[in-house]
């Protein structure tokens, strides 16, 4: 079972009208597109379905011109996420320190599969494809903060001191679809 | 008052570095000691971070790896002095042997300075070459960069002089465009490669070298804008690389009249979306345009016709990195590094399981089993090593058989391996290689742009092929058929993505065959070290 975080708590209160001015902001860059996007998702954690007409008109270019954009890029994800993004590096340099092992257990832990969240809202976890940090794997990255040498344990460790309830084991009734 | 450096570099910083200088900034408090803690970029050394340092008489004093609860006995012991006696002391770090066998050019500076202080910056030798450079016409500098042979850095090895040359020498006139008469210089920030930090660590160690090089370059052709074009997994080189810049622009080092020449240089950190394809130059440019970081058609070539319709020089990190040694020290300085055309020093990223990972700068020529050995040090997990992937998730796995091959990039050729951006990851005898092949397959499917279809849908036939063979399903006939598709990706691809995802697969099929042939009902090495 998963859900995401905010279906309840965003999307009545958008804040459009600070979108509009973002885009009216941005507009004036060269290529103002990914910008605009970056700082839509910075703000609300990911790109809402509302934002598209309003970066269409302001950019004036087409819904689908936008919409294509976002769906290309892993970052604009468009269904928001929970309080913490938990991001897995899968790449190869972690996969020779146990990566594979890492995100089997970070799986089971939080009950959930890469891209989902947890049921409380917690946590949000991605694949990511390399920090960079790739003599000192496998590496991990939290929100903004990126983790080296990486064990279960210390795993653990990062989530309980992020999570604002308890965590608990969840049960593994339903097996996560691949 | 004693100087102490604790790294601010994404490694140093994963493992818990500014907890480390706070428990420092602490101890010194509670034992009225007066340090000057400076947040310096890392030395490279990253099996040895935390790596804290000492000011001393004798020079600079390593300790390492240091953990915070370490500092409080490190503190009692004489850490202040550099005494040694503690397990952790290294000795002064220039003399630490992994250190001192390299050849530091492009990381001259990485680890001894604040890289965000312009004045450190200048006091070990920066803005020398953009002072020549301004002294010099755009040909000039154009022939200095060829006279070094300076190739690119980012996995083509195409000659930088010659791209320069193009773009010098390129009609930037497009009526009806409001980019006409303009040109740009593009830096390939986007380093997607596994097994690979160089970039990074250029951009958080020694951010102002890299907004130098982009100056000159912007020189050398005629450009009065950049952009690095950042990827989003750097949150800690992206707000480095803004500090810089800032810096830079306040002092007059860019802006509209960079330092009183009458010329303007403006640069800007645009952040990719975690698309490993824009890696490929032109994707990039798309991508920086607002558009889906799909690859183009060339030509036109980017030097001609690249971001925004202009033309423009798309440099990889690493190689516009190396342009402000080149300017200040001479292009021939510069070609007296390294072996046949490979010249000058390449930084090579010791990574995966290795022991002691790090950046290793040498000129080109050294082999992958001195690298392996005598700088990694064996594996992290002390199992024997089984298979080296170099060049990235495109790369070939090399068995021990290659490993005397020179690290160049025509030596590579011929073993049909790549040096591409000089990372090597290690993996130990606990490897699947089908495990492995099938990533190959797995990470070109996820990371497709999609546009050719060889790459968009042969990467998800090839997973499939692969875990039919894993099954043992029809094992030999679909092995002819895995090879048969690695030569539909390579010949039917657009760029390097679907081109070259055979490299891995081919050579784990050539060289680890066993691995291919595994009872289904066993389970493969990797769960069997998990178990």
């Amino acid at each position: 079972m998963h859900i995401s975080a905010q279906d309840s708590s965003v999307g009545t209160d958008l804040p459009l009208d600070w979108i509009q001015a973002e885009v009216a902001a941005l507009k004036v860059k060269p290529g103002p597109l990914l910008p605009i996007l970056h700082s839509i998702r910075d703000r609300l954690g990911y790109i809402p379905e509302e934002a598209v007409p309003i970066i269409a008109e302001g950019l004036q270019i087409t819904r689908a011109e936008v919409h294509g954009v976002i769906s290309f890029y892993h970052d604009f994800n468009t269904a928001p996420i929970g309080r913490h993004r938990l991001q897995i590096c899968r790449a190869e340099a972690c996969q020779a320190r146990g990566c594979r092992s890492l995100e089997t257990h970070a799986k089971a832990k939080l009950g959930i599969d890469y891209h989902q969240t947890t049921a409380d809202g917690e946590f949000t976890l991605e694949p990511v494809y390399c920090l960079g940090n790739c003599a000192t794997g496998p590496s991990v990255r939290l929100d903004n903060d990126i983790h080296g040498r990486v064990t279960a344990k210390r795993l653990d460790a990062l989530l309980g001191q992020a999570a604002t309830v308890p965590l608990t084991l969840q049960p593994l009734a339903e097996e996560p679809e691949s | 008052m004693t100087r102490i450096y604790v790294p601010r570099d994404t490694t140093a910083l994963s493992l818990g570095a500014d907890e480390v200088a706070a428990k420092l900034e602490q101890g010194c408090a509670e034992r009225n000691l007066g340090v000057e803690l400076v947040r310096n970029g890392s030395r490279g050394l990253f099996w040895l971070e935390p790596l804290l340092e000492v000011e001393t008489d004798q020079g600079r004093i390593a300790y390492g790896p240091v953990a915070p609860e370490d500092i409080p006995a490190l503190l009692d012991e004489g850490l202040l002095n550099g005494r040694p006696g503690h397990p952790l002391y290294r000795g002064p770090t220039e003399e630490i042997p992994y250190l001192k066998k390299q050849q530091r050019l492009t990381f001259a500076r990485a680890g001894i300075t604040d890289p965000v202080s312009l004045d450190d910056y200048i006091r070990h030798g920066g803005y020398v070459g953009l002072r020549k450079a301004l002294a010099k016409i755009a040909q000039e500098i154009v022939d200095e960069v060829k006279t070094s042979g300076l190739r690119g850095r980012g996995g083509a090895a195409f000659p930088a002089g010659i791209k320069w040359q193009t773009v010098l020498d390129a009609d930037a006139r497009t009526p009806n465009s409001p980019y006409s008469k303009r040109k740009f210089i593009v830096c390939n920030a986007d380093e997607g490669d596994s097994g690979t930090f160089a970039d990074r660590l250029v951009m958080e160690a020694d951010p102002f070298m890299l907004i130098e090089g982009m100056t000159i370059a912007g020189l050398a052709v005629g450009a009065d804008t950049g952009f690095i074009y950042l990827r989003s997994e750097y949150p800690v080189a992206h707000q480095i690389l803004n500090e810089a810049i800032a810096r830079a622009e306040e002092v007059g080092y860019l802006g509209d009249n960079v330092l009183n020449s009458g010329k303007a240089f403006h640069l800007e950190v645009r952040l990719g979306a975690g698309a490993y394809i824009c890696g490929e130059e032109t994707s990039l440019l798309d991508s920086l345009e607002g558009k889906r970081g799909q690859v183009r058609v060339k030509p036109p070539l980017p030097a001609l016709k690249g971001a925004f319709g202009q033309p423009t020089v798309v440099n990889n990190v690493l190689t516009l990195a190396a342009v402000p040694f080149i300017l200040a020290e001479g292009g021939q300085a510069y070609a007296d590094y390294g072996m046949g055309r490979s010249r000058g020093t390449l930084p090579f990223q010791l990574t995966g399981n290795i022991e002691r990972g790090g950046v290793v700068e040498l000129a080109f020529g050294i082999t992958l089993r001195e690298l392996l050995e005598d700088f990694g040090g064996g594996t992290a997990s002390g199992r024997p090593m089984r298979a080296v992937q170099v060049g990235g998730p495109l790369g070939a796995y090399m068995p021990e058989s290659q490993w005397d091959t020179p690290l160049d990039y025509e030596a590579f050729s011929e073993v049909g391996a790549v040096v591409g951006h000089g990372g090597i990851v290690v993996f130990d005898d606990t490897v699947d290689m089908l495990d492995q092949a099938r990533f190959a397959m797995e990470f070109c499917a996820i990371e497709s742009c999609g546009k050719c279809t060889p790459c968009r849908i042969g990467s998800t036939r090839g997973v499939e092929v692969i875990d039919r063979i894993r099954a043992n399903e029809q094992r030999d006939d679909n092995l002819i058929l895995l090879r048969d598709l690695c030569d539909t990706l390579e010949d039917g691809s657009l760029c390097a993505m679907g081109g070259m995802t055979p490299n891995p697969v081919r050579s784990a099929l050539q060289y680890f065959p066993d691995d291919f042939y595994r009872d289904p009902t066993t389970a493969s090495n990797t769960t069997r070290e998990e178990a």
